[in-house]
């Protein structure tokens, strides 16, 4: 059984081209890069170019990367920076439906002294953007809104809030983990002072990320320890990983047309073709303002870890928002925030492409989803059709 | 992903008994949509009150289709005597195992087993005994202690992964625990989770902390303080009477008021003069 992989989202395949890349860093050219021979110096040169990479892909310059080990470090890193560079602060905005990373953060920021304020959204999971400037005050150190949502796929105004932000001198960070790779990105043009970003989601390896800095952004380290990253993240460097998250960055800065013209189309088609066979079915988010690749349908009646696992035995792999497949027994923060009623939240799936999905995997989850989704609510008590 | 048994899995993908039985004798349905599980249980009965026909419907995910789909053929053939004495540990059994977050789903199928049952019988249904605990899904008090008699439950985690309660905005958790120690009696481990209060509680907490503890040995020296406001975890007050000009004052606050605070309220309290 050949597996469909729709959860990109999730994390990604690694290219060939990045692995390629990667594999002499660990046999031949592994020096320390702060090592003071020749023999190092490859170690340090390839590492290099892997930061002009990603700046090159963010239009950014190379000192402005800090590279980290993950999304999840580089969101962290981010908060704590704006916090300890303005210890009189204690105030952080935020949107009610970030990732964990900033979610949890926040929320454990804000038993720990400090005070949080969650933007709400409307039900296409836009920001209130009127309630985020009326909660600024003095007492504000940083206002953090991703760029992408990673369950609707939808795309939150940030160089807009970036702008208005740095007329009132507030520090603001983007967590774009989603959105680096799938949408063009230029930091020269935008008031943006740090962004992060993962390097599985775009086809690098998991266990390294990036965080953006702009010049002149008061930094404070995270990780406290050796001179590595200017002194801005201690610690020897991932050099293969990070070597290979250069390539990713100039693979996906030559796919990005790619990801929003064939991807996208493989994306409609896919989503046309289940809402049109299956009803009551719907999409969540907004369909105008939204990620490339990414379709969050939710089919009433039925739960999403049933559909799931049903999906998983024709070898198709995705996610739900649905509280079963969350470990909790609340469905997705996101949904939830959105105002997407119980009913369709629990049946909530998410499917997100990549440059490697084809056609004919399309049309084949487009043939095999709706006698699962008819199965499935054959058994559900309210399904009355 | 969850560790589900080859049993759990064959009965999610090829569920038996799948349907409502026409005419039927007892008709039991627990759960709702906005839970995320339900499940509609029918049977028919010969003149023996043997079971002849049963059938379910079921919203939810893989382990609560395959715990209904068990539940049924458990039932099969049973008169309703047998029948009542089948609890969810025979559906688990059944099964080969389920995942501790998934016992809710098993504990599902006896309820609309017991509600079938009643239905049959006539028995009224009782309106829901008790003060509800959990009001995200609805749990009493009297069903928490049920569930903590008929089974090894210890914690709040173990409660929420049987019968739901304390799974959703979690306000109920301390309310769960005292139920826990009352029932188990008070040498149960505690979560090891320190309580999350409110601004409210944390400030009448406060508040009696410092008349009981504090407030009788300042007077004693002629001092008083007073609570002016907490802020996160930040208590501010501003000391009174011989307190006010005392050049231990700050000492007293820190290796005192502090210490008294953080060891009553929560540890991570911080006092400051203001």
């Amino acid at each position: 059984m050949n597996t469909i992989y729709f959860d990109n989202n999730a994390t990604t395949r690694v290219a060939p081209e990045v692995v390629e890349e990667m594999l002499p860093c660990f046999t031949e050219d592994y020096g320390n890069p702060s090592s003071m021979y020749r023999f190092a110096k490859k170690a340090a040169d390839r590492l290099a170019l892997a930061r002009q990479r990603i700046a090159d892909l963010l239009g950014a310059s190379p000192e402005e990367i800090i590279v980290t080990s993950c999304g999840t470090e580089s969101d962290s890193t981010a908060i704590y920076a704006a916090l300890r560079s303005n210890p009189s602060k204690k105030h952080i905005i935020t949107s009610r439906v970030e990732h964990s990373a900033i979610k949890n953060l926040c929320e454990y920021l804000a038993r720990k002294g400090y005070r949080s304020t969650f933007v709400p959204v409307d039900k296409k999971g836009m920001p209130d953007l009127d309630y985020l400037y009326d909660h600024l005050t003095d007492d504000t150190a940083i206002v953090s809104m991703m760029w992408a949502n990673n369950e609707t796929g939808v795309l939150f105004p940030v160089e807009e809030i970036a702008k208005n932000l740095k007329e009132k001198g507030i520090v603001f960070h983007t967590d774009a983990v989603q959105a680096v790779g799938k949408i063009p990105i230029d930091l020269k043009e935008s008031s943006i002072d740090m962004l992060s970003l993962s390097g599985h989601k775009l086809h690098a390896p998991k266990g390294v990320g990036a965080l953006y800095v702009r010049k002149g952004t008061k930094f404070s380290p995270f990780l406290i320890g050796g001179h590595q990253e200017a002194n801005r993240r201690g610690g020897t460097e991932n050099v293969a990983s990070i070597v290979g998250m250069g390539k990713a960055a100039e693979l996906a800065a030559a796919h990005i047309a790619d990801e929003n013209s064939r991807v996208r189309q493989l994306r409609d088609r896919l989503e046309k073709g289940l809402l049109k066979q299956i009803p009551d079915s719907l999409i969540n988010g907004d369909p105008e303002n939204r990620l490339p690749n990414t379709s969050n349908l939710s089919f009433e009646y039925i739960e999403g870890e049933s559909i799931l696992l049903m999906m998983d035995e024709l070898g198709i792999c995705a996610s739900s928002g649905s509280a079963c497949t969350s470990g909790s027994l609340e469905p997705s923060h996101v949904l939830r925030a959105m105002g997407v009623p119980y009913t369709a939240a629990h049946g909530s799936v998410r499917f997100s492409l990549s440059i490697y999905n084809t056609q004919e995997e399309v049309d084949y989850a487009v043939e095999k989803l709706p006698p699962i989704i008819q199965r499935l609510r054959e058994m559900s008590p309210f399904w009355k059709q | 992903m969850w560790e589900y048994t080859d049993k759990v899995r064959e009965h999610f993908l090829n569920p038996r008994n799948v349907g409502v039985v026409e005419n039927a004798d007892g008709v039991g349905e627990v759960g709702s949509l906005s839970c995320g599980d339900a499940l509609k249980l029918t049977f028919k009965v010969d003149e023996n009150e043997r079971i002849t026909d049963v059938k379910f419907q079921t919203f939810g995910c893989a382990s609560a289709i395959a715990s209904s789909s068990a539940l049924t053929e458990l039932l099969k053939g049973k008169t309703l005597e047998e029948a009542e004495k089948i609890t969810n540990d025979d559906i688990v059994t059944y099964l080969g195992g389920l995942p501790k977050e998934k016992m809710h789903c098993s504990v599902m199928g006896q309820e609309a087993l017991g509600k079938a049952i009643a239905c049959y019988r006539g028995t009224p249904i009782e309106e829901k005994e008790g003060e509800i605990v959990c009001e995200c899904f609805g749990v009493t008090d009297v069903e928490i202690r049920n569930a903590l008699t008929a089974h090894p439950l210890n914690v709040v985690e173990d409660i929420t992964n049987y019968i739901k309660a304390g799974g959703g905005c979690g306000k109920c958790h301390e309310r769960i625990q005292e139920l826990i120690d009352e029932v188990k009696g008070k040498d149960v481990p505690k979560e090891e989770k320190p309580q999350k209060l409110t601004t409210i509680q944390k400030i009448r907490m406060i508040e009696e902390t410092l008349q009981r503890e504090i407030q009788p040995s300042l007077k004693k020296d002629g001092g008083d303080i007073e609570l002016v406001d907490v802020n996160g975890n930040q208590v501010q007050v501003r000391l009174r009477g011989a307190c006010s000009t005392c050049k231990a004052a700050q000492i007293t606050l820190k290796d005192f008021v502090e210490k008294k605070l953080r060891e009553f309220v929560a540890a991570e309290l911080i006092v400051e003069e203001v």
